[in-house]
């Protein structure tokens, strides 16, 4: 059984106290909690600080390009059913440039699990507003406050009927590792927000300012999280300031179970070579 | 010289003109004669003028032909827009029951009237006028009507017993009308001989599609796209037989990050697109390029830039395909000549992809894409799978833990062993930025310029077929030069010129990159004068010649870039223009 100290990896880039280092370290955590050796699992990341996961997380890795973790990530889980497979980046690289393929991702259903660190800022590109940012925000791209409302990561989600939404935080990695093994437990694509601060860049939403304003829903013995619309109505009257699972649909098919023909092995580990009567059968649609 | 026929249906845009080029076509296949068909469309749904052609005759047809000896109008734009193509004496159809068709003064061409509409009406509905305008082409060409029974069963068997019925009777109908008034004919030439051929009807996305299957692709990501699409449709038919994947992506950014990461994962993956769903790719072929990812990407051409003529051919993506993308890359372009060779190159580029772990672009365009047409069986037999450098993981086991290097510098032909996710000992990050041997990021200058160097190493040692053939007299000092799609009217062209006595030699690109500079400068070997023919208006090709191979003072252009295929006639006039007249041998 693989321990941590197999999804180690030789250094870590981060700025000392990052909040991608609780995010980290609850993915490979999770990982062992759930007895995955790091050779099944592969992090694709997109660009960003949040982009450096897939080299530090100590399994396959694809570091892909900015916006495009989601794509990527998909496929290799549809050539390979075998594997455990993550899409990750940042708030930026999902919710810029990338978030067609989160919605798409979502419609389509992949067992996949996404997972953004969202420290609502660009921070490899040194401190610019980010779709995430609160309005009013001051950044290098808005020195007078940023002026467009903010993406709503989860509102999002579950307007879209993602089977698995659920928000944590880099400052309690206990709850974070909980999240990320339900969601690589979930059958389909399934989305995890991680409020992940950028001690660097971003001064205002800071590990105080969320362990000040945080709620935790996964204490809230009343909250349902398989009631969708009370997870809409909760999400938006906490302002999105909330942790844990927020809903989940275990019995929505996923894209591989829906999807006529495909294998019940992995497709990687199949033969391709067309025999003699595959060609007969071909050929005979062209005469 | 080809004995042929060439025939067309006109009309507007969703008057069955297809489906009536279709059966056509398809009982003209079956009755064993070489047919190529070749669609005129508009990029609307209703209204506007389409046409569809086929050329017959008894003899291999790489080219659609330049003349018309039969036009079926079923509208007076039909008349007009086509009239040009008619030969002397050519007939012309037209449907009595809705116009009055007006004859253009400047050819002798025969109108005759047939009340196709009223006809169809007798048979049962004014919809099936087509059917009535086949029967009238089988009277002309003195086809047995009965022999297109089974092609209208085929098309029409899901609507009913009934439906096929009253078809095949407004076909007989037609038939019998045109024998009845009208004693004029065009008969097609002796029919061929096929025994021990594997008579097929086939376009070049269908064998792009099946190339790709043959090849071992089971993964497909693309956006619909014209002239494309059609390499999915036929991929999603089949792919579910033999345990593949098709996802229709949500845009082409997608498809081909898709296609990488199923090939990361082991799989062969592709995507299939055209001019703009390949521009926006771009960025994807950094990736793959940088990663070592194979990748296939299936270009089918059509008129740019932008979204240029969307339902036109044309061939200017070649620059793109050879240059486009940020930095430098390996990477391969097929140009398959022909239908056959769309099947060969497209099963081939995925052994290239594994073997130099780089994407392979192959390019077609929408002439050949769309255009369907009889071929003498596909070379299955020629289809070889190759992974390239696999690492196994009896390797992995002796190498331990922390000693593979996915990107190791240090080999000779800058192609190292590709680990798959899953096997033990050799777990990497695939990456687009710099990188060490172990796949980390770096960017110290020794590893940048080791790895550029891995990368750029790979394709030094690149072997396959010579990427340029040669047809006619080697010793020729005139050469028609060109790649892809019109290697069929090239090839025309160059017997045409032989027998008016100009010595040509046709030389042709089915690779343009790696730039196959040995093969081509022997094909070059003698030549005073070359025509370099391509479907852009820059020269693409011939620029590209230059920069690779020279030959400023030799190359001359013939362009074209209307939307329409290249004619003979144009070629050949090109041709008088630019060699100088006379034999010289
Ligand atoms: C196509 C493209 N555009 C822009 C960039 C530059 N870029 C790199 S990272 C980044 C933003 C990253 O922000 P985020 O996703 O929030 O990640 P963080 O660094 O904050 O973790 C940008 C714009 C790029 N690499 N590629
Ligand atoms: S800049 Fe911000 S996001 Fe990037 S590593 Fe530093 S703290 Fe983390």
């Amino acid at each position: 059984m693989a321990t941590m100290l197999d999804y180690q990896t030789e250094r870590a880039t981060w700025c000392p106290g990052c909040g991608d280092f609780g995010v980290l370290n609850a993915m490979q955590k999770a990982c062992v909690n759930l007895g995955l050796e790091p050779e099944q699992v592969v992090v694709v990341s997109g660009i960003g600080c949040s982009g450096k996961m897939s080299q530090h997380f100590g399994g396959y890795g694809l570091h892909s390009l900015h916006g495009r973790s989601i794509p990527t990530a998909q496929a290799v889980k549809l050539a390979n059913k075998d594997l455990v497979v993550f899409a990750a980046g940042g708030d930026g690289d999902g919710f810029g440039i990338g978030m067609g393929h989160f919605i798409h991702a979502m419609r389509r259903n992949v067992d996949i699990t996404y997972i953004v660190m969202d420290n609502h800022i660009y921070g490899l590109t040194t401190g610019q507003a980010s779709p995430t940012s609160d309005v009013g925000s001051k950044t290098k791209t808005s020195p007078q406050g940023t002026v467009e409302q903010p993406i709503l990561p989860l509102q999002l989600a579950l307007a879209q009927n993602c089977g698995f939404v659920a928000q944590g935080f880099s400052g309690n990695v206990k709850q974070l590792v909980t999240l990320i093994e339900k969601a690589i437990q979930h059958k389909g694509f399934s989305f995890v927000n991680v409020f992940s601060p950028c001690v660097t860049f971003n001064k205002v939403n800071t590990y105080e300012f969320y362990k000040a304003n945080l709620v935790d829903l996964d204490q809230d013995p009343d909250y349902d999280p398989h009631d969708r619309v009370a997870a809409l109505r909760r999400v938006a009257e906490a302002n999105n300031l909330v942790t844990g699972l927020i809903y989940e649909d275990p019995d929505r098919p996923s894209f591989e179970e829906s999807l006529p023909g495909y294998p019940d092995d992995a497709i990687v580990s199949r033969d391709w070579t067309l025999r003699q009567e595959d060609y007969e059968a071909i050929l005979a649609t062209f005469r | 010289m080809i004995q042929d026929v060439g025939w067309k249906v006109g009309g507007k845009q969703g008057e069955g003109i297809d489906s009536t080029g279709e059966i056509y076509a398809i009982a003209l296949h079956r009755m064993g004669y070489y047919v190529f068909t070749y669609r005129h469309f508009m990029s609307l749904i209703k209204g506007g003028h389409t046409n569809y052609k086929i050329r017959a005759s008894n003899r291999q047809l790489r080219h659609h032909g330049d003349d018309l000896h039969v036009l079926i109008a079923f509208d007076q734009t039909t008349i007009d827009f086509n009239w040009k193509e008619m030969v002397d004496g050519g007939i012309v159809i037209y449907d009595a029951s809705a116009f009055e068709a007006v004859k253009p003064s400047d050819r002798d061409v025969n109108l005759f009237g047939v009340p196709l509409t009223e006809i169809a009406k007798q048979a049962g509905n004014a919809i099936m006028k087509n059917m009535v305008a086949i029967g009238v082409s089988a009277a002309i060409s003195k086809l047995d009507p009965e022999e297109f029974r089974p092609v209208v069963q085929d098309k029409f068997s899901k609507k009913g017993q009934a439906v096929v019925d009253s078809n095949m009777e407004a076909l007989l109908r037609g038939y019998a009308y045109f024998q009845e008034h009208y004693h004029v004919h065009f008969p097609l030439p002796e029919k061929p001989d096929l025994r021990g051929v594997d008579h097929l009807f086939a376009s070049g996305n269908q064998a792009t599609a099946f190339g790709a299957l043959a090849g071992g692709c089971r993964f497909l990501a693309a956006y619909p796209i014209t002239p494309a699409t059609e390499i999915m449709y036929w991929v999603l038919e089949q792919f579910p037989k033999y345990g593949g994947v098709v996802v229709q992506a949500e845009d082409e950014i997608a498809a081909i990050n898709m296609a990488i990461g199923a090939n990361f994962a082991g799989v062969r993956g592709m995507t299939s697109t055209s001019g703009p769903g390949f521009s926006l790719m771009m960025e994807a072929l950094g990736l793959a390029g940088m990663s070592e990812t194979p990748v296939v990407i299936v270009d089918v051409q059509r008129s740019g830039p932008s979204t240029g003529l969307p339902t036109k051919t044309e061939q200017s993506d070649l620059s793109e395909a050879v240059n486009g993308t940020h930095g430098e890359i390996p990477r391969i372009v097929l140009t398959p000549r022909t239908v056959e060779e769309c099947f060969l190159y497209t099963a081939e580029a995925f052994n290239l992809a594994d073997r130099y772990q780089c994407p392979v672009i192959v390019m077609t365009d929408l002439y050949m894409g769309m255009s369907f047409q009889s071929v003498d069986g596909f070379p299955v037999h020629q289809v070889r799978q190759d992974r390239g450098k696999l690492i196994s993981d009896e390797e992995l086991a002796k190498l331990g833990r922390f000693a593979y290097q996915r990107y190791d510098a240090s080999v000779p032909d800058g192609i190292s062993p590709r680990a798959l996710p899953g096997q033990k000992n050799a777990r990497y990050v695939a990456l687009g930025n710099e990188h060490n041997g172990f796949g980390l990021e770096v960017e110290d200058q020794e590893t940048r310029v080791a790895q550029m160097r891995k990368r750029q190493r790979k394709l030094k040692g690149f072997r396959h077929e010579s990427g340029v053939t040669v047809d006619g007299r080697p010793d020729a000092p005139y050469a028609l030069i060109g790649f892809g799609s019109t290697y069929g009217v090239l090839e025309e062209a160059r017997e045409v010129l032989e027998i008016q006595g100009l010595p040509v030699k046709h030389i042709h690109f089915s690779r343009v990159w790696p730039f196959p500079a040995e093969a081509f400068h022997d094909a070059m070997d003698g030549v005073r004068v070359a025509l370099v023919t391509e479907q852009n208006a820059t020269g693409q090709l011939k620029r590209l010649i230059r920069e690779q191979a020279g030959y400023h003072d030799v190359l001359q252009s013939c362009l074209k870039y209307d939307g329409d295929p290249m004619s003979l006639k144009e070629i050949v006039h090109t041709a008088y223009q630019t060699f100088p007249m006379g034999v010289l041998n």
